[in-house]
């Protein structure tokens, strides 16, 4: 009779980076302010730290943060160059929904955020994109905000619409909306 | 002793936890690694982190102001 060799059973749990599935978790970033989007990519990076898979959805005022710095003036529509005029978007004219006080606000927001080392949007945002997170923009708000692929920041996950959220966020563990 | 020591002393949430991760995932089976971190959050984020990745907390206490962790990875 042979002993089962119990040695050669696994001992160790896989790491999750050697699991096939890994647990997911979506955001859907519709605010482009800057005490939005700060959460939305801690959490993000936190998610991705845990092994997850991790999508964040840009949508509406959330577009604005995966705004590349020199998009410019954006759309063919008065009202859509209008909208990028007003809401310049990227990491670095993100306003505050409270105490904005004309960009003072973000100023000091940024400038208490440097002195105490809490890493800034942009970093974090970096940060994400090297851990994995994947970045969707939302066409439909692009469409609508006359914004083109090449507006955005390099690196995006392929423009896609509230069928494919729903479809990740129906496997997903974690689904936030921020 | 730690054969790796992630020096996050300053940073404030997330980096400590993502600095962590990224060393553990450097890391093989069985290696430890120690965090030390000034960010008070710590104290309940790596004791969570750690066991929900399956890892292990050998130690944790305070110096001085600092924070110190001692992780086994799975």
């Amino acid at each position: 009779m042979t002993v089962p060799n119990l040695s050669a059973v696994p001992d160790e749990a896989p790491s999750a980076e050697q699991q096939p599935e890994r647990e997911k978790m979506v955001i859907i970033a519709a605010s482009g302010d800057l005490d939005k989007a700060w959460p939305v990519l801690i959490l993000a990076t936190t998610g991705a730290a845990y092994g997850m898979e991790v999508t964040v959805f840009f949508t509406f005022w959330g577009l604005g943060i995966i705004k590349k710095p020199d998009a410019g003036i954006t759309g063919d529509d008065w009202r859509q160059k209008m909208l990028s005029v007003f809401n310049r978007g990227t990491t670095e004219h993100l306003g505050l929904s409270k105490l904005n006080f004309g960009g003072m606000g973000p100023k000091m927001m940024k400038d208490l955020a440097d002195k105490h080392k809490v890493a800034s949007v942009q970093e974090l945002l970096e940060l994400a994109q090297q851990m994995g997170v994947k970045l969707w923009p939302c066409q439909m708000t692009m469409t609508l905000m006359g914004m083109e692929r090449d507006d955005l920041i390099d690196g995006l996950d392929v423009p896609a619409g509230a069928g494919a959220a729903i479809s990740l966020m129906k496997q997903s563990t974690i689904n936030l909306f921020i | 002793m730690p054969e790796v020591t992630v020096d996050a002393r300053g940073l404030q949430c997330p980096m400590p936890i993502i600095k962590l991760s990224q060393a553990i995932s450097a890391a093989t089976s069985g290696q430890l690694v120690e965090l030390i971190s000034t960010d008070r959050g710590s104290c309940t984020d790596v004791p969570a982190w750690t066991s929900d990745m399956g890892h292990v907390l050998k130690e944790q206490r305070e110096e001085n102001g600092e924070f110190h962790f001692l992780i086994q990875k799975a």
